[in-house]
């Protein structure tokens, strides 16, 4: 194939880490949640365009990108400890299909009510000027923002993977994960813990979506693209595994924007081959465990 | 055979005369209903949406209420039978018949193609992996611009008589379309109705009480699993068909996952798992969607909150909740 140099797949392959880079956020959330509370959080695409529309809205009274970096997350956070609280609460213990219909209901509300107050079409974002331009990385130059995308996903991995292993209550979480009874009956208030453990994945959600805005702009349907997507990262990572998460959500990327590269109108189906490849040799995912889902 | 997972654990002498009666006869009770159905109501167009969409997730149903299996991706069943029975009529110049015929094929093909792959998971993965499967179709069929008209939908779907038996009748006038595709969906409803009364029909409510007692008993699970998707699909895939020859286009929406969900609402604001939950849920959705949307154009916003309210308080639905009322 004439033109396509080292370097240019190289650089693709960059451009594909950066695109991964908002799968892995948005499914680390995904799979935090389902692996502590086995709650499918349909609303997660819901909450990632409003972290989106919440720095929007940061920027245009006078914020910048930085202060929406802490601010973002820390809404969207509240926000999800909220609806965990009020909604979801309630259905645990009445079988699995009521949180995930339940959250599927609030995305629709979510999706509505930032139609009625932003309107319906989207908005550019633009990319904070410190992070414009590209720096020379090698095999050639690369937008500086997707740079930093990449190294923001790196600190907030690092940050949460510190916050499970290295703390107290990272402990707890984990603990909790493996057997809600027995932390229970040690005395531990699980149902605050799930709440928590809520929060921090909405957070991480709000968090993926103000990144992903100067990438893509923002609308009110960003979200249910994405979730489709991460779907496909989860069950290919295996759900409730935050390395597969990390790993599928990389690779999920790269294979999109190889196959732009390659063959541009196969990129959006691309990554549905993959999981049906994955479904039939390996059903529950690199990390999944064998039965948790066959 | 009886209705829902309650009336299972109940012997069968206690429950109530009328609800009796109304198992016995529930497709030709249907049938009636359907028949005095547009006469009771505000215009035709929506009684024939009603029909419609109480089809599609009456086909659904058969997945989530009957199986126990959560589907995510039904939108490309309908649509699949959508856009073969337009394709068969725009394209390939088909006579109205083959085109429903080709729309049927077409839901049990794309159920069959999805079934085998999402079949292999479970639970609330089948949701997840039957919503991926539909918008990767979602993508291809809009793509295909050359057969499916991609962004812009199908177009030029006109059938304006049908023959029948010598018989020219005419397709414009709304009350002859209304009884023509209620035709069909009576049809459907009684062999939805035998389907459940068969023992395949008892193996599918059997699978979905106790997975491994039925393998025990000796059922193939996966395989009836797979079987009940795909006669599911036949379901959505004439529902499609019959969507795509009322509205005379099909368009890409059709595909979307909001159609998926929409159907998730229907079946369940109506009572999952019962026989006449389906068309009270589709009957309740779009006239409230049609009186909302009346008032306001954000109605996404009204039934989202209904929804929830649904979830949090009715899980059994409208039937279902007038199903254990009548039996106490």
């Amino acid at each position: 194939m004439a033109g396509l140099s080292f370097d240019l797949i190289a650089l693709q392959l960059f451009a594909g880490l950066a695109l991964g880079a908002i799968y892995v956020l948005f499914a680390i959330g995904l799979s935090l949640i389902f692996g502590m509370l086995t709650v499918v959080n349909f609303a997660h695409g819901a909450f990632y365009m409003v972290g989106a529309y919440v720095g929007l809205y940061l920027i245009s009274i006078g914020g910048n990108f930085w202060i929406c970096l802490v601010a973002v997350p820390i809404a969207i956070g509240l926000f999800g400890l909220a609806v965990e609280r009020v909604l979801i609460r309630p259905l645990y213990g009445r079988g699995i299909d009521y949180p995930l219909l339940l959250t599927f209901g609030l995305s629709y509300v979510m999706v509505e009510c930032v139609r009625i107050a932003f309107g319906k079409t989207g908005y550019p974002f633009d990319t904070p000027e410190v992070l414009q331009g590209a720096v020379d990385i090698g095999v050639g130059y690369f937008p500086l923002y997707r740079l930093f995308v990449i190294g923001a996903t790196a600190v907030v991995l690092l940050a949460l993977w510190l916050f499970l292993e290295k703390t107290s209550f990272g402990l707890i979480i984990r603990a909790g994960a493996r057997d809600p009874q027995i932390v229970r009956v040690l005395g531990v208030d699980v149902s605050r813990v799930w709440l928590i453990v809520f929060g921090i994945g909405t957070a991480i959600a709000g968090f993926a979506g103000l990144l992903a805005a100067p990438l893509q702009g923002v609308i009110p349907e960003m979200g249910g693209t994405i979730l489709a997507e991460a779907f496909v990262v989860t069950v290919v990572g295996g759900m409730g595994s935050i390395g597969g998460a990390v790993l599928a959500g990389l690779l999920v990327g790269v294979v999109v924007s190889m196959t732009s590269l390659f063959a541009p109108e196969m990129a959006k189906v691309s990554i549905f081959a993959l999981m049906a490849i994955v479904l039939i040799v390996r059903p529950q995912g690199f990390f999944g465990r064998a039965g948790l889902m066959s | 055979m009886t209705e829902t997972t309650q009336s299972i654990k109940q012997p069968r002498a206690t429950t109530g005369g009328w609800y009796e009666f109304a198992t016995r006869h529930r497709a030709s009770i249907v049938a009636a209903v359907i028949l005095i159905f547009p006469l009771v109501m505000p215009f035709t167009a929506l009684a024939v949406n009603i029909l419609i969409y109480g089809l599609y997730a009456l086909g659904f149903n058969l997945v989530f209420g009957y199986l126990g299996l959560l589907s995510f991706g039904h939108a490309a069943l309908f649509g699949t039978g959508a856009y073969l029975c337009g394709i068969a009529i725009v394209h390939f110049g088909w006579p109205w018949y083959a085109a429903i015929a080709a729309g049927i094929a077409g839901g049990l093909l794309m159920a069959l193609l999805i079934g085998v792959l999402a079949i292999r998971t479970r639970g609330i993965y089948f949701a997840m992996v039957t919503m991926a499967l539909s918008q990767c179709v979602y993508y291809l069929f809009y793509q295909a611009v050359d057969l499916t008209g991609g962004e812009n939908g199908l177009r030029g779907i006109n059938v304006r008589t049908i023959d029948l038996f010598g018989l020219r009748i005419d397709f414009i006038n709304p009350m002859i379309r209304y009884y023509v595709i209620a035709a069909f969906v009576i049809a459907a409803f009684f062999v939805m109705s035998r389907i459940l009364a068969s023992p395949f029909g008892a193996v599918i409510e059997a699978v979905r009480e106790n997975e491994m007692r039925a393998r025990a008993s000796g059922y193939d699970v996966t395989l009836t699993r797979l079987l009940t998707f795909v006669l599911s699909g036949g379901f959505c895939g004439l529902a499609g068909a019959l969507q795509a020859l009322h509205l005379s286009i099909v368009p890409i929406e059709i595909l979307h996952y909001e159609t998926s969900g929409l159907v998730v609402m229907i079946a369940l604001l109506g009572g999952m798992g019962t026989f006449f939950g389906p068309m009270v849920g589709a009957a309740v959705f779009l006239v409230l969607e049609n009186i909302v949307s009346v008032w306001t154009v954000h109605w996404q916003l009204i039934v989202g909150a209904i929804f929830i309210a649904c979830v949090l308080f009715f899980p059994a639905g409208i039937w279902g909740t007038l199903i254990a009322r009548g039996k106490r």
